[in-house]
């Protein structure tokens, strides 16, 4: 059974019981708490809070809460996510900031930080007006935010154990397409000549790879809050592990992320060559673009893979959603696109 | 034989009243699923259109690829022996025993075929894009 989601009048009190304890305030009161996105497992609420501390000060908070429901093995806890977005902030990277970790209040682990306005939605983004300045900035804007996120010293923030790494004595490469394969293996209901295909390529193909870096790994449209001067900030670092930074350059081109506009392969608005020279020119790693097309191909295998993970979760019964359900038929175009860059190779 | 309408005029109906009632009228996630649920029924009308002839030509393209074996009559038949089948095809790829260049160039193009099926059904547009 899915577990039952809180109403926003129970997280609004205790959040404002947490809020006042932590501050060791005189009161706080919070407003508008909304659920953002729901899932079984993790949860984002909205809201707004004053709080009136002991010496008679006031803060008005525009704030996040993001929480597990329940921890899955896997999964990054909210503690490293919660010190890896303060690790990131600290090496200029532009993320919400964080404002507390937080306690049991809510019966699941979770954390706060500051709520940033602006446009996620992908299809707004990449069709709207208001963001047409946007999208002129935004691919070099990409890159320049990719080279400060793989120059963050994962060691010296003390998170090199908290994030998932290449497997011992393989390359990031490596260990990523047997990760894959593995998963693929085990949950597609059906085969998938495509997807073989896919893997027998890459396989044959693997890169050289330099020094392991720091990986958003979830970097694309839908994770980035946008405004009419360009991205405001990268979101969703649950994903992150240590790896070949080329992945994520790959990732933001997989096809999917460019909702239509395919002529524009990075993001759905501008060309690779403009991210990489970005990239490069804002201290990034030299830029192959032989590997970025390797990873290219592990993205969309990898998003073929998460559609067929989805569906599961419909077909196993742990959720009823229609949009986790049709998500299967999603595999197919990610079959397509992955046959188009064999083909090509 | 039921009377009409046939099943593809009723999805007709239901696609109608989601895209025209719900879809515009219902704001936030709900209205976003009413989109979603929408399109499902469109993925259900061609699949049921393009059913009996798509899995006719995965069994011979298959055919093609593998050697020629024989048809099962009933529709559930057909699909549990096309899945066997493709675990066939999908061992050859494994195994790296497509054979010469030529037969290698099939398998793909059968694969391409298959795949173009399947959008043909779950997103045509995109087809239209390609």
């Amino acid at each position: 059974m899915p577990r039952k989601t809180a109403t926003p009048d129970e997280v609004g009190e205790k959040l404002t019981a947490f809020l006042k304890r932590s501050h060791g305030a005189k009161s706080v009161r919070i407003d508008g708490v909304r659920l953002l996105t729901g899932g079984a497992s993790r949860q984002t609420w909205s809201f707004d809070a004053v709080i009136e501390h002991a010496d008679g000060r006031t803060d008005t908070l525009a704030l996040i809460a993001r929480a597990d429901q329940r921890q899955s093995v896997g999964l990054m806890t909210r503690e490293t996510e919660y010190r890896l977005l303060e690790a990131v902030h600290a090496g200029g990277v532009p993320v919400p900031r964080v404002h507390l970790m937080g306690d049991d209040s809510l019966g699941a682990p979770f954390f706060l930080m500051e709520r940033i306005e602006g446009e996620t939605i992908a299809r707004r983004i990449l069709r709207d007006d208001e963001y047409a300045g946007a999208r002129e900035m935004m691919t070099a804007q990409l890159g320049e935010i990719l080279a400060a996120v793989h120059r963050l010293p994962v060691d010296e923030h003390g998170l090199a154990d908290a994030l998932t790494a290449p497997i011992e004595g393989k390359s990031p490469a490596e260990s990523e397409l047997q990760r894959i394969e593995g998963t693929f293996r085990s949950i597609a209901p059906e085969p998938h000549p495509a997807f073989e295909l896919a893997v027998r390529w890459l396989k044959g193909h693997l890169p050289a790879s330099g020094e392991p870096t720091l990986v958003h790994g979830d970097y694309r449209l839908g994770n980035l809050i946008v405004g009419p001067e360009g991205v405001r900030s990268v979101l969703d670092w649950e994903l992150a592990h240590v790896g070949d930074p080329m992945e994520d350059l790959a990732w933001v081109c997989v096809r999917s992320w460019r909702f239509g506009n395919d002529d524009k392969p990075v993001a759905g608005v501008g060309q690779r060559e403009e991210l990489f020279r970005a990239y490069e020119a804002a201290g990034g790693r030299k830029v192959d673009p032989a590997v970025v097309h390797w990873w290219e191909v592990f993205g969309n295998l990898r998003w073929g893979v998460i559609c067929i993970m989805q569906a599961r979760a419909y077909l196993d019964g742990l959720s009823k959603s229609v949009e986790l359900a049709t998500i299967g038929r999603r595999t197919a175009e990610t079959e397509w696109e992955l046959l188009n860059l064999l083909e090509g190779a | 034989m039921q009377d009409r309408p046939s099943y593809d005029e009723l999805l007709a109906a239901v696609e109608h009243f989601l895209d025209t009632e719900i879809v515009p009228n219902v704001p936030g996630s709900r209205g976003f699923h009413a989109r979603i649920a929408a399109n499902a029924i469109r993925i259900v009308r061609r699949e049921l259109a393009n059913e009996e002839d798509q899995l006719a030509a995965e069994w011979s393209g298959l055919d093609a690829v593998l050697g020629p074996a024989e048809r099962p009559a009933g529709r559930e038949e057909l699909r549990s022996a096309l899945q066997e089948r493709n675990e066939a095809l999908c061992t050859l790829i494994r195994d790296g025993d497509a054979g010469d260049s030529e037969a290698a160039r099939r398998l793909f193009e059968h694969v391409q075929r298959t795949v173009r099926d399947k959008l043909t059904v779950s997103d045509p547009a995109l087809l239209e894009r390609s």
